[in-house]
C-alpha cells in the first residue's frame, strides 16, 4: 500500500475517486433541487478563497472552505428575497471567479509568490500528495456519512418542504446541511479538478445517472459509479494522451451522459 | 370532550407584510372530521400550514398534544422529472417499509399493487390515493387534507371522501380537510369552520349551510345540493360498495 502510495498515478486515481464518491449523492441534490448555478457560484467562490489564503497567510483548505460556505451561504438568503436567482447567481458566480483572479494576480505580485493560476482553475491531480489525499478522504468521508444519515430527511425536504414538517423534519436544516457538504465538497474537489469544473463534476453523473435509475438511491449509486469511470477515463487520457486530467474527468462523464441520454431516448423511457 | 389534539388561539398570520388570518381560534378533538371551507385566498391552506408547522404564526399560539401524528395530504405535488421515484419508494419515506406493507398500504385505499410504478406515471386520482396511503402509514391521530380531491371528478372525489370517513372509522383519527368541492365536502364532516380571514361561521354543515355568513360568501344555492347529497348519502351506506375502494 505504502509503495503504491509513492506513484502518483496511483495517488492521482484514489484522490478522483473520493472526490467522486462524495459528489454522486451531492450532485443528485444539485440536480433534483435545481442548483446547479447555485454550486457553479460557490464552487467560483473557492478562488476568493485562495486569495484570501494568500492575502492573510493562511492554509489554503481553511481559506477555501470559508469562501465558498460564505457564497453559499448569502446565495442562499438572497434566495428568497425576490431578486430574479438565475440572474442573481450568474452575477455572482461570475463575480466571484473574476474579483478572485483579479486578487490573486495583484496579491501574488504583491508577495511576489509565481502562482500557477492554471492548477487552481483546471486543477493539478497529478500533483496530489499524501497529505492532499487524507484532506480529500476526510471530506469526502464527511460527506457521504452526512448524506447516508440525512438521506429520508432529505428527500422529503426536497420532494416537498411541507410533507418534511408533518413528518417532523426541519427543512431548512436539511438545506443548511447540503450547503455545508456543497462548500465541503469544493474545498477537497479544487485540486482534482479546478474551479471551473468542479460543478460539472456534480451534475454531469448525476444527470446522465437519471435515465438509468428508478429510484433516488440507484441515481445517487449509478452517479458515483459514473463519476469512479469518469476520473479513470480522465486519468487514462492524461497520461496516455498527455491532456490535462481535470478537463479529461468531465469529458469522459459528459460522453456517458451523451451516450445515456441517447439510449433512454431511442427506448422512450424518461 | 377529551382534550384537544392540536389548538389555535387568537392566531394571526402575516406571509410578506399581507395579513392571511387574524382572530382565529380553532380546535380539533380526536375522532371529528372537520371541514374548512372559504373563498379563494381566505387562508384555508394557511392554517393547515400553520398546523403543521410549516408556517409561524405572527401572534397567538398553537398547542399539540404529546403524542400527536399528523397525516399531510398537501393540495398537489410535484416531482420534479429529474428525481426518479417508485410508489414503493415514496410510500417509505421517511420510514422503510416492507415490500408487504407497501401493498397493503395500497390495497386500503382501494389501487392495485402500482409499487413499481414511476409517481409520475400515475393519474390524478392514483396520486392522490398514494398520497393519502403514505400518510397513513404513520398510523396517524389527526389526518390533514389540503383540497386533497384537486383535478378529480364529482364521482371520483365523493369515493375520495367515502374513503377519508372509512379511514375514521377504522382507525378512529381525527380529519380536517380543506375543500372546493362544497356539498360533497361538507356532507361528510360532523363540524364547518368557515374561513375568510377569520372564523366567518362554524357549526355542523347544516347549521353553516344556512348562516347567513356563509350565504354572503357562497350563495344559497349549495344549500340544495348539500341536502340532495345527505339524502344519496344516508341511503349509500355500502361504503366497501360498486367503487370497492375498502378492502378489509
Amino acid at each position: 500500500m505504502s509503495a503504491l502510495l509513492d506513484d502518483f498515478l496511483f495517488r492521482a486515481a484514489l484522490a478522483g475517486l473520493g472526490v467522486a464518491l462524495a459528489a454522486a449523492p451531492l450532485g443528485c441534490f444539485v440536480v433534483w433541487r435545481r442548483m446547479a448555478y447555485f454550486g457553479e457560484a460557490t464552487a467560483h467562490a473557492a478562488i476568493l478563497g485562495v486569495a484570501m489564503s494568500l492575502a492573510l497567510s493562511l492554509p489554503l483548505l481553511p481559506a477555501v472552505l470559508a469562501a465558498a460556505l460564505t457564497m453559499a451561504v448569502a446565495v442562499s438568503a438572497l434566495a428568497g428575497r425576490g431578486h430574479a436567482m438565475d440572474t442573481l447567481l450568474g452575477v455572482a458566480a461570475h463575480a466571484a471567479l473574476a474579483a478572485g483572479l483579479v486578487a490573486v494576480s495583484l496579491l501574488s505580485g504583491l508577495r511576489g509568490v509565481r502562482l500557477d493560476l492554471m492548477a487552481f482553475l483546471l486543477g493539478d491531480i497529478l500533483a496530489v500528495g499524501r497529505a492532499d489525499l487524507a484532506v480529500i478522504w476526510g471530506g469526502a468521508g464527511l460527506v457521504v456519512a452526512l448524506m447516508a444519515w440525512r438521506w429520508p430527511a432529505l428527500l422529503m425536504s426536497t420532494l416537498s418542504p411541507d410533507l418534511a414538517r408533518s413528518s417532523g423534519i426541519d427543512p431548512r436544516r436539511e438545506e443548511a446541511g447540503l450547503v455545508l457538504a456543497l462548500a465541503v465538497v469544493v474545498a477537497v474537489a479544487i485540486k482534482v479538478v479546478g474551479v471551473l469544473l468542479i460543478a460539472a463534476l456534480l451534475v454531469i453523473p448525476a444527470a446522465a445517472a437519471r435515465p438509468l435509475a428508478h429510484t433516488p438511491e440507484a441515481m445517487a449509486l449509478g452517479a458515483g459509479a459514473i463519476g469512479a469511470v469518469s476520473t479513470l477515463a480522465g486519468l487514462w487520457g492524461a497520461w496516455v494522451l498527455d491532456i490535462p486530467a481535470g478537463p479529461g474527468i468531465v469529458v469522459a462523464a459528459a460522453a456517458i451522459f451523451l451516450v445515456s441520454a441517447l439510449v433512454s431516448g431511442f427506448s422512450g423511457r424518461r | 370532550m377529551s382534550a384537544p389534539l392540536v389548538s389555535a388561539t387568537g392566531l394571526e398570520v402575516r406571509l410578506g407584510g399581507r395579513q392571511v388570518l387574524f382572530d382565529v381560534d380553532f380546535a380539533v378533538h380526536p375522532g371529528e372530521i372537520v371541514t374548512i371551507v372559504g373563498p379563494n385566498g381566505s387562508g384555508k391552506s394557511t392554517l393547515l400550514r400553520v398546523l403543521i408547522g410549516a408556517v409561524a404564526p405572527s401572534r397567538g399560539r398553537v398547542a399539540r398534544a404529546p403524542g400527536l401524528r399528523i397525516g399531510y395530504v398537501p393540495q398537489k405535488l410535484f416531482i420534479d422529472p429529474s428525481l426518479p421515484m417508485t410508489v414503493r419508494r415514496f410510500l417509505g419515506l421517511p420510514r422503510r417499509i416492507g415490500a408487504e406493507e407497501a401493498a397493503a398500504a395500497l390495497a386500503r385505499t382501494g389501487l392495485p399493487d402500482l409499487r413499481h410504478r414511476q409517481m409520475a406515471d400515475l393519474s390524478g386520482g392514483q396520486f392522490q390515493r398514494v398520497l393519502l396511503a403514505r400518510a397513513l402509514l404513520g398510523r396517524p391521530n389527526l389526518l390533514l387534507l389540503d383540497e386533497a380531491t384537486q383535478g378529480l371528478d364529482q364521482p371520483g372525489s365523493a369515493r375520495f371522501y367515502r374513503l377519508i370517513e372509512s379511514v375514521r372509522r377504522e382507525t378512529g383519527c381525527a380529519v380536517v380537510m380543506v375543500g372546493h368541492d362544497l356539498h360533497v365536502v361538507m356532507a361528510a364532516s360532523d363540524r364547518v369552520l368557515c374561513l375568510n380571514g377569520h372564523v366567518c361561521c362554524e357549526g355542523t354543515p347544516e347549521v353553516v349551510a344556512d348562516a347567513p355568513e356563509y350565504r354572503a360568501l357562497f350563495g344559497s344555492g349549495t344549500s340544495g345540493a348539500l341536502a340532495l347529497y345527505r339524502h344519496d348519502h344516508d341511503h349509500g351506506h355500502d361504503h366497501a360498495g360498486p367503487a370497492g375502494e375498502v378492502r378489509e
